[in-house]
């Protein structure tokens, strides 16, 4: 089916987040959606599926003009969308989170189970999935969740399918098998639009790439297209894509991590007897899919996690059993992996931001009362510093834009006197331009002699930064690896492949 | 190296998190604690003396033999199972494993047992009816369970029904003012379940279609139902008293057969068709909820809103119209109160029945059938009082009187733990 997008514009009171965008993608054929977070893809989809109204512009497909009210008219015309965030019912099964929506019922109004088991079947089978349909989608591996999502909009006969990010929570060895079912869908005819930011997926499976832009096409590309040039296209500059930084200068081992052990409040081992060192003027990158135990090791690094076991020690004082204050106090700067959530105060402005853990004493703090010229002071000079883009220090941090976000976070925590450096996802749903900047600094850092420990799921990251890399599986260590390990092997451990002597060897 | 390439070679396979147990010495503590306050009850309170247990009422038509048991010997006997249940309870827990329920329920019952003999050997009367102990308490539960069905369909739909107590109070004073002027008892049920749902649309349009928070408006509606059936009944109802407030009651229709089973019919099958009603609701919400397409909606909706959505499920629409069902439910539960047990209507007179469903809500785990043994035992508690102060126990009444409400909270902050409820309870569902 042949879809075609014109002139769709969509504001968000000031914002416009798409401007008079066009789009063609021809029956069978992938399309690729480039664009930087933030740029207007994923609202172009939701407009797509329905679930936003465009404030102008029209949607086609097969040359008819369509108008859809919501998700269930849009997938009534074929148009089917795999999302980033799964949208299934973790409570349910695949057969119920398939089914739901378009039921079949027997006698009596009862829910037709055994058809949907069998749909399921069907359409796992046709794509080598191997699917159980009565497994519950919460015990389900993320790779497989969106196999589901996948059957659940081939079940409804999608002639269209949108795949929104789909690569961020997978393993490279799992985005190779969905490289392959999208050709698989391509060659049954089925129109495929793929959204990304990364450059190296676009390459492989895309027939043609448009590139987006503040929420305004600026460009088409063709799949051969270099690297740089896509990326310069995307951002709207020359961007330097690799990290400079020179060896090590190391030092003595800082923090030692030994048999650390993490049970969540059910009683799995959510990180699993984990030993690991990291010496003064080193980065260390914990590489792994999202939820393989790296939120866990990081909150316990830094006193937030309860019921953690065996010993972290830094310089050697054990940190274990400490309080979030006396660790903090101990020299260790933490970057959160969900700033909104845990880095900032949204109502706060900049500067209140910027003394959230150090509201004990001075210089903030005297008497109990809050010295706001000092803060003011601090504040102007770390906005400078770190090139917070923003009006005044007065500002609310939730007005900033992710990358600005993330420069206030680094800059309140780089400008204590830092032992060790805990950064979870530093670069997570920020601008090209913010990462350059923010991977510079955390360099720095290690070059001033301070001991790094970096949690990334992206591969290109862990690479552009590691001295060493550790790569985590269901809790556990894989190996530790030196910071050149090829991608593929890097991709292997990630899927829980221990690494071959020679690399276990470092 | 072999054997790595061979592993990536077949399918990949996801092995679990190695587990190990989080102990909670929760239990131990709480049977030891009990084990303690009932060995003191028992051996040191207790006065010796026999309590008579009389199973058959006195119209059956196969009668038992009454239970006679001594008192001394079961508060040994009661004591040490206790005892023995607390050391294995806590040797469990030493070696890491979980306390089964089934071992919490045989040591409620034995304390049951053990309490009852002890309360009944030192009253005045030392005979407990225990048919008409569990009828009173099916009786009291009634609205308990209507409550909690209620509250079961609208948190599964993701709004949190804060309300039962003011849909039960609006039930029970529509029912009395319709049935009384019509002179029919059916129109009152029906006025009951009209005046639940019109309590729920306010709540659904506050709390679906203004995003006000549900527990807020939940709280205001119990306290607007209860202002306007007080000011409405001591300033209409009282004078006129015989022309809107003497609604006839539901007759009791016996079932044949099953009515003379002996314990069981009595106490089931000898009710009024509010109570049948009830058995049929409790079944078809079961059933409807788990089984069906409604079902299937109304739990997407309430676990994951923006999934129902992109599936074309209308969110706003599921959620307001199953709410305004739980309306109608928790209103014929209040229509009991008026046209099955008491007769007329009366200030306040649910007195908090519809926070306890809402906590037999939370301690059924969200489930209908298990929310109803929950209520059921709820019921059970009140009853006992009932009962204890009419043979007339050496406990006081004012002690007895919180029963209830001990075995409420007992029930849902210890035993319970940690479970998890729709994921999207509470939470409106805002589309950009």
């Amino acid at each position: 089916m042949k879809l075609e997008l014109r002139g769709i514009t969509k504001t968000f009171g000031t914002l416009v987040a798409n401007d008079h965008i066009d789009l063609t993608v021809e029956a069978g054929e992938i399309h690729c959606l480039l664009g930087e977070n933030g740029a207007g893809k994923s609202t172009l989809m939701n407009v797509l599926y329905g679930l936003y109204q465009a404030d102008g512009g029209e949607i086609l497909l097969d040359d008819r003009v369509q108008s859809f009210a919501g998700p269930g008219d849009a997938m009534r015309a074929g148009i089917g969308m795999v999302h980033q965030h799964f949208m299934l019912i973790p409570v349910f099964t695949v057969a119920e989170n398939v089914m739901l929506g378009h039921e079949e019922t027997r006698f009596g109004g009862r829910l037709d189970l055994p058809a949907a088991r069998a749909k399921v079947r069907e359409i796992s089978d046709r794509f080598g999935f191997d699917v159980d349909p009565d497994a519950l989608v919460d015990d389900l591996p993320v790779g497989v969740q969106q196999r589901v999502e996948i059957i659940k909009a081939l079940s409804r006969d999608a002639r269209v399918l949108v795949f929104d990010e789909p690569t961020a929570v997978l393993t490279p060895q799992e985005t190779d098998e969905l490289m392959a079912i999208m050709r698989q869908l391509k060659e049954s005819g089925t129109s495929i639009v793929f959204i990304t930011h990364k450059l190296r997926e676009v390459r492989e499976v895309a027939d043609r790439i448009t590139v987006i832009r503040l929420g305004k096409v600026v460009g088409e590309a063709s799949p051969t297209a270099s690297n740089a040039e896509l990326a310069s296209l995307m951002v709207g500059r020359a961007v330097e894509l690799t990290v400079q930084k020179d060896a090590p200068q190391l030092g003595d081992p800082a923090l030692v991590v030994q048999g650390l052990t993490v049970v969540d409040p059910i009683g799995q081992l959510v990180v699993n007897d984990v030993s690991f060192e990291v010496r003064r003027g080193e980065i260390l990158a914990v590489a792994g899919v999202q939820g393989n135990g790296q939120t866990e090791l990081t909150e316990a690094l830094v006193g937030l996690q309860p019921r953690v076991r065996g010993s972290m020690r830094l310089d050697g004082n054990e940190l274990n059993g400490d309080s979030v204050r006396s660790i903090l106090d101990a020299g260790v700067g933490f970057v959160p992996e969900d700033r909104k959530e845990d880095g900032l105060v949204a109502e706060f402005s900049i500067a209140e931001n910027l003394m959230l853990d150090r509201a004990e004493g001075a210089p903030f703090v005297k008497g109990g009362n809050l010295q706001l010229a000092t803060l003011a002071e601090f504040a102007e000079e770390k906005v400078a510093e770190y090139d917070v883009r923003t009006p005044s220090i007065e500002t609310k941090v939730g007005r900033l834009s992710g990358g600005n976000q993330q420069k206030v976070v680094l800059a309140r925590e780089l400008s204590r006197e830092l032992r060790l450096l805990v950064a979870a996802q530093p670069t997570r749903g920020v601008d090209v331009g913010s990462i350059e900047f923010i991977h510079k600094r955390i360099v720095e850092t290690r070059d001033s002699g301070v001991p790094v420990v970096v949690v990334s799921t992206e591969l290109d990251e862990v690479t552009a930064l590691a001295d060493r890399i550790m790569v985590m599986y269901r809790g556990k260590v894989v190996g530790i690896v030196p910071g050149d390990t090829p991608r593929e092997t890097l991709g292997l451990m990630m899927a829980g492949e221990a690494p071959n002597p020679e690399g276990a060897a470092a | 190296m072999t054997t790595a390439t061979q592993h990536n070679a077949a399918a990949p396979q996801e092995p679990a998190l190695a587990r190990t147990v989080v102990v909670s010495w929760k239990a131990p503590i709480a049977f030891g604690v009990i084990t303690v306050l009932a060995a003191i009850l028992f051996l040191v309170a207790g006065q010796g003396g026999e309590a008579v247990f009389r199973i058959s009422a006195a119209g059956d038509a196969l009668q038992l033999p009454e239970i006679v048991l001594d008192a001394t010997v079961v508060a040994w006997t009661s004591t040490i199972l206790l005892l023995a249940i607390t050391v294995a309870s806590a040797l469990l827990v030493r070696s890491e494993r979980k306390v089964p329920v089934w071992l919490m329920a045989v040591f409620a019952v034995v304390f049951l047992i053990g309490f009852l003999t002890w309360a009944a050997a030192g009253a005045r009367t030392n005979v407990i009816p225990v048919a008409g102990l569990l009828a009173g308490a099916l009786s009291l539960s009634v609205p308990l369970i209507f409550g909690s069905l209620s509250g079961v369909i609208s948190e599964r739909v993701g709004v949190i029904n804060i309300a039962i107590e003011g849909q039960l109070l609006a039930g029970a004073f529509t029912s009395a003012v319709v049935a009384t002027a019509t002179g029919n008892p059916y129109a009152g049920l029906l006025a009951a379940g009209v005046a639940g749902v019109l309590v729920s649309f306010v709540l659904a349009a506050f709390a679906i279609k203004y995003f006000v928070d549900q527990v807020i408006v939940g709280v205001v509606l119990n306290v607007l139902v209860l202002g306007l059936t007080s000011f409405f009944f001591s300033q209409v109802l009282a004078p006129n008293a015989t022309t809107l407030n003497s609604p006839p009651r539901f007759e009791r229709i016996p079932i044949p057969i099953l009515s003379e089973i002996p314990l069981i019919g009595p106490t089931f099958f000898r009710q009024t068709i509010i109570v049948y009603l009830m058995y049929v609701a409790v079944a078809a919400v079961y059933i409807g909820l788990f089984h069906t397409k409604w079902g299937l909606r109304l739990r997407a909706v309430g676990e994951h809103p923006q999934a129902a959505d992109t599936v074309g499920i209308n969110v706003t629409g599921t959620r307001f119209w199953n709410v305004s069902l739980a309306g109608a439910i928790a209103g014929l539960g209040g229509a009991f109160f008026t046209l099955g047990s008491v007769g007329a209507f009366n200030k306040e007179m649910t007195a908090g029945a519809g926070f306890i469903a809402l906590a037999a809500v939370i301690f059924g785990q969200w489930d209908p059938i298990k929310a109803t043994l929950a209520a059921l035992l709820f019921g059970f508690a009140s009853n006992l009082q009932n009962t204890l102060g009419v043979i007339g126990s050496p406990v006081p009444s004012e002690f007895m009187l919180m029963l209830p409400y001990v075995v409420t909270i007992f029930a849902v902050a210890g035993l319970v733990g940690k479970v998890r409820g729709p994921a999207a309870a509470g939470k409106p569902y805002i589309k950009a």
